[in-house]
């Protein structure tokens, strides 16, 4: 046993049962461990994501970024937490007061406790649950809520907005993503992560790379990251919904967000580049770990990759991109995932991958197609001239 | 086995709310509170705040949630027909492609009504 968490499980297992503790109480007791050994290290985690954000937006934006605490400016994120611990606390006047103390609160949790179903290698796993997928759904919608409280319990108009803008966008980026989840589920036949990441002998994002952008994209869209952070969009609802929080209720939001990008890096690695797979993980479980963050700090670099190049989307275009290109997208590729998997179940595995990998091609070279047709009509539409309140000025001015 | 995988969901769900709560309790111990009216008006555009914010909110938000929820409830019904995929004979894959597109003709149904468009 090369493994040094399960071999402290274990030892413990023995030691409760020799205090003379019952079986149930000690699978309690375990679990709660458990519980607070993943937290802690996700809280961690984030903290030092605080100080991975504001050095990387600075390299992106040629500059220097946090340099002066400790080497590198590794000492600023504990600057940061001491600052937002003793900002004065402001609550608006009118606002409702306790959903506007537990959104916060909510938001983070359920960021955390995204973690629980997160494998970091064969034994070392929150909760191997068989129905993990849903759960991640389930548990991430949780998330929104506490954005929509927010933004409904400040009693300010913009941080309204805001709330509302994340009620249309979450919703209808959620279908093609739930779609897209059907992929990994029908590669694995299974629902609980452990065993998507065992059945990727081959990563899944060779088999499905299609699907695995569009969990990209949606994950992105969830988040409210830029390009589709119309939720807190600075140039038109000031801040969105975290507009009337200050201190560490705004800190919270913020770790929250943070965490949440690395979390859906992680699932993302998980369901197509092999989570905690790589050379020599057999002989040594505990570089499951190391693999994992490494694929999942990557995805998380894509995504601030993404975030600091693009401009903010318009909300009809949001809309039209979720509904009308990307719902469709994912039913298409479901159906034929669906129907190549049954039809290649017996071939050898070079067949079944290039084959898989050739369907996906197709599919993006027709794609590509139609949407060059969709743009030169609907560059036609707008250019065509707008019916006008006053004809004789237009004409004038013409 | 599963019923210690949910035990250790539960008591999650029980601990995770504690971190955030405490965060939120030392700032409520040491930072200094001195709340004015001004300081407490709402921050919008260079106003003071008119009229009641818990307003109706537009219909149109309104649509796309219904769409939402049948398209959800709709996939939620496709997982068990992922999940049992290696077993299954070729009449119900046929069947779940079915499925999958009558969820199709609901889109297009959907769209072909205008009610994707943002208005």
């Amino acid at each position: 046993m090369s493994d040094p968490i399960n071999l402290i499980a274990n030892w413990l297992r023995n030691l409760l049962a020799t205090w003379g503790f019952s079986p149930g109480l000690i699978n309690i007791v375990l679990a709660l461990l458990g519980v607070l050994v993943i937290a802690v290290f996700v809280l961690l985690l984030d903290v030092f994501l605080v100080w991975v954000e504001r050095k990387v937006v600075a390299r992106f934006q040629d500059r220097l970024g946090p340099n002066r605490l400790g080497p590198f400016g590794l000492i600023q994120p504990i600057a940061d937490v001491i600052k937002l611990l003793i900002k004065e606390d402001i609550t608006p006047r009118g606002a409702d007061r306790i959903i506007y103390n537990l959104a916060p609160i909510l938001a983070f949790a359920t960021v955390i406790t995204l973690w629980a179903v997160i494998p970091f290698s064969h034994s070392l796993i929150g909760s191997d649950l068989n129905v993990a997928v849903l759960y991640i759904v389930a548990v991430g919608a949780l998330g929104t809520l506490g954005i929509i409280m927010a933004g409904w319990a400040s009693n300010n108009k913009f941080a309204l907005i805001g709330a509302f803008r994340t009620v249309s966008q979450v919703v209808s980026y959620e279908v093609p993503m739930v779609i897209s989840l059907l992929i990994p589920v029908i590669l694995a036949h299974s629902m609980s992560i452990q065993d998507i990441v065992y059945s990727q002998n081959i990563w899944n994002i060779l088999l499905a790379p299609l699907a695995a952008l569009i969990i990209f994209i949606t994950a992105i869209a969830e988040l409210g990251r830029a390009p589709f952070d119309l939720i807190e969009a600075e140039s038109e609802i000031v801040a969105g919904f975290n507009i009337e929080y200050t201190g560490m209720k705004f800190g919270l939001f913020y770790a929250g967000e943070l965490l949440h990008a690395l979390t859906m890096g992680a699932l993302f690695s998980s369901l197509f580049l092999g989570g905690w797979r790589g050379p020599f993980v057999d002989q040594i479980p505990i570089l499951g770990v190391f693999y994992l963050l490494l694929k999942s700090f990557l995805i998380y670099w894509a995504i601030m990759w993404v975030k600091y190049s693009m401009p903010r989307i318009r909300i009809d275009h949001l809309l039209n991109f979720g509904w009308k290109f990307l719902t469709p997208l994912a039913l298409v590729m479901v159906l034929v995932t669906a129907i190549l998997d049954k039809a290649m179940e017996n071939m050898s595995t070079l067949v079944y991958t290039s084959g898989m990998l050739a369907a996906n091609i197709i599919i993006i070279w027709l794609t590509v197609i139609l949407l060059r047709s969709y743009a030169k009509t609907e560059r036609k539409r707008v250019a065509e001239p707008k019916p006008v309140a006053r004809p004789d000025l237009a004409a004038r001015r013409s | 086995m599963q019923s210690q995988d949910w035990l250790f969901i539960g008591i999650f769900l029980m601990i995770a709310p504690i971190f955030p709560i405490i965060a939120l309790l030392i700032p409520y111990l040491i930072a200094p509170k001195k709340p004015n009216p001004i300081k407490d008006q709402a921050y919008e555009c260079g106003m003071e705040t008119v009229g009641d914010t818990w307003v109706q909110f537009k219909v149109q938000y309104y649509i796309f949630a219904l769409a939402f929820l049948i398209f959800d409830v709709e996939t939620v019904f496709l997982f068990p027909w992922a999940v049992a995929y290696g077993q299954l004979p070729f009449y119900a894959v046929f069947e779940g492609v079915l499925f999958v597109v009558i969820l199709a003709a609901g889109l297009v149904y959907l769209w072909r009504k205008d009610a994707l468009k943002w208005v």
